[in-house]
């Protein structure tokens, strides 16, 4: 099985031996690639079936909410706090970002950008919430209740004095450098530090 | 010895030792010459390596997977334990002890004092964690210094609690499904009934009926009302609904204006009663109750739930059930925000199951799963 785009980098630049909360961890797919790392790795994930698919191949994840839950693990209790495609589900993503970077020394924060040109276009000529590849629901339906651009997150991450050591971005075709990238990538993965 | 139960005492697997040394008390005192009842089944390796204790609830034993001796009914968790299943016996070495205060063959208030008379309510009141020191005891014994994991539900979900945090050298894995780390007032409210109903019957006699008639009537109650808080309002709506009972004539169910079991629920309860009556030894059900109530791992650790853990290098994996109101998922949540609160390897898992409380014991294929894949 391939790892999706943002999680493969993220498990490519996570160091080998880590302690690792994967937020949001899904069916466990980062956790087993950085459980191969020899990771010490942890995942919170609010799906009752995923989680029941993680702990049966013996992955530690606890079903849970990341709004509510994340406030019981302690201050830099790991290397790393990871969320993938989670941060514009949160109910407050300025406050998830202080809890990632509380819990873990670097974060690896992954989430689709609202301001790829297909999106842009969507809503320019079509005049509806675009449903896109990287947003693939209906407006009505869709878990993500704060959309968010590239550069809102670098904007974000400056007021929350958060470093962004690396950033990566991708289109449809793959990775892309940085320059345009807010309206040419349709997701980025962004580390930080604080 | 069993003094109490009626009926023919079949053969099983079921082996007794007593204990070398007199086993101390968390109320003060000790216990001396302490019978543990147990079965194994499954191979112990050569490095004693692959043993899961496993610990039973309330009103269970260990005849986890062999007949029970009173009733001939398969063991309690038959459908997980065995050749091939969840917990297999291929691959592991199990051990499940009957708990002290119990009556099928480890030392309770029916055994015999030392002055050729049952203890009865000469029996020290006795807590959970008595009861795992007495299981260490057994594993010393034994020679298993570290057990594979540690499994059990509802009070044996405290159990393997009490284990990991009192002795938390002594489990790698620690499994705990439908249960809590400490007794609700609701709790606490549903076992007093029980015990005044055992009580209130007049053949109690103060705990001094072996010999005589025990107070059946009592213990049918106290376990009547306890039925009800192992099911579901959904389960048992599904099972009777308001479905009248068949007279004892053959004839159709129907209300008789009188107070006999009108209702298939009420036939139901009163049948699970007289059943579990002539089982259980209703002093034992006096002390295990009362061993659970007062649990509370916090309270042992100075009132800080994450301290009981602080430390520990075990894994740990809390199940509950959507349906069940007697340890309801958040009690299950509380402990797994101390374990992550004290850095401890968590899994939790909310299994979705209609039967209520007794949802551990019954077809959850995906109880299954996670058990399996939590063993390794």
């Amino acid at each position: 099985m391939t790892l999706r785009a943002d999680l493969a980098v993220i498990a490519d630049h996570v160091a080998p031996g880590s302690r690792v909360l994967d937020i949001g961890c899904g069916d466990g797919a980062l956790m087993l690639a950085l459980r191969e790392k020899q990771c010490d790795v942890r995942g919170i994930e609010i799906d009752g079936a995923s989680v029941e698919r993680c702990v049966a191949q013996g992955l530690s994840v606890v079903q849970g909410d990341a709004d509510r839950d994340l406030r019981d693990y302690p201050d830099k209790g790991f290397d790393y706090a990871v969320l993938s495609q989670t941060l514009q589900t949160a109910v407050r993503p300025d406050r998830m970002l202080d809890e990632l970077l509380r819990v873990g020394t670097r974060a690896f924060v992954s989430f689709p950008n609202f301001a790829h040109w297909r999106t842009r276009a969507a809503l320019m000529f079509g005049g509806r919430m675009p449903v896109t590849r990287s947003i693939p629901v209906s407006w009505y339906e869709t878990q993500n209740i704060h959309h968010v651009t590239i550069s809102d997150f670098r904007d974000l991450a400056r007021e929350k004095a958060a470093t962004i050591e690396r950033d990566w971005y991708f289109a449809s075709r793959g990775p892309i450098g940085r320059t345009g990238a807010n309206a040419r990538a349709e997701f980025a993965v962004f580390e930080l530090s604080r | 010895m069993i003094v109490s139960v009626q009926g023919p005492i079949v053969s099983t697997a079921s082996q007794t030792l007593v204990l070398p040394h007199a086993l101390p008390l968390d109320g003060g005192g000790e216990l001396a010459r302490v019978e543990i009842a147990y079965e194994t089944y499954g191979t112990l390796d050569a490095d004693r390596s692959n043993a899961i204790l496993l610990c039973h609830a309330l009103t269970g034993d260990q005849h986890v997977a062999s007949p029970h001796p009173v009733t001939g009914k398969p063991g309690w968790w038959q459908r997980m334990v065995g050749p091939g299943k969840p917990i297999d016996t291929d691959r592991f070495h199990v051990i499940c002890a009957n708990v002290i205060g119990s009556c099928m063959g480890s030392t309770g208030p029916a055994s015999d004092a030392g002055d050729g008379n049952p203890h009865a309510m000469r029996f020290p009141v006795i807590t959970i964690r008595d009861m795992v020191r007495a299981h260490v005891g057994l594993l010393d014994t034994l020679g298993i210094a570290r057990l594979h994991a540690v499994v059990g539900g509802s009070m044996g979900g405290m159990q393997a609690l009490s284990l990991a945090a009192n002795w938390p050298e002594r489990a790698e894995r620690v499994l705990v499904i439908a249960s809590t780390s400490r007794h609700s007032a609701q709790n606490i409210g549903f076992h007093e009934l029980g015990r005044q109903a055992i009580m209130a019957d007049p053949r109690w006699q103060g705990g001094d009926y072996y010999g005589g008639e025990a107070p059946e009537n009592g213990l049918a109650v106290a376990r009547m009302a306890a039925h009800i808080t192992y099911l579901s309002e959904e389960a048992l709506t599904a099972k009777f609904g308001r479905n009248l009972q068949d007279r004892p004539d053959g004839s159709k169910g129907a209300k008789t204006f009188g107070f006999d079991a009108d209702f298939q629920v009420e036939s139901y309860l009163r049948y699970q009663g007289s059943g579990f009556s002539r089982r259980f030894d209703a002093n034992s059900y006096l002390y295990i109750t009362r061993a659970m109530d007062y649990f509370d791992l916090a309270e042992e650790h100075g009132g800080r739930l994450a301290d009981a853990f602080a430390g520990t290098t075990a894994r740990f994996c809390l199940v509950s059930f959507d349906s069940d109101w007697l340890y309801p998922t958040a009690e299950s949540r509380h402990v797994v925000h101390a374990l992550n609160a004290a850095g401890a390897a968590v899994s939790f898992v909310e299994l979705s199951a209609p039967h209520g409380h007794d949802s551990f014991l019954l077809d959850v294929p995906a109880l299954d799963r996670v058990v399996e894949g939590f063993l390794g």
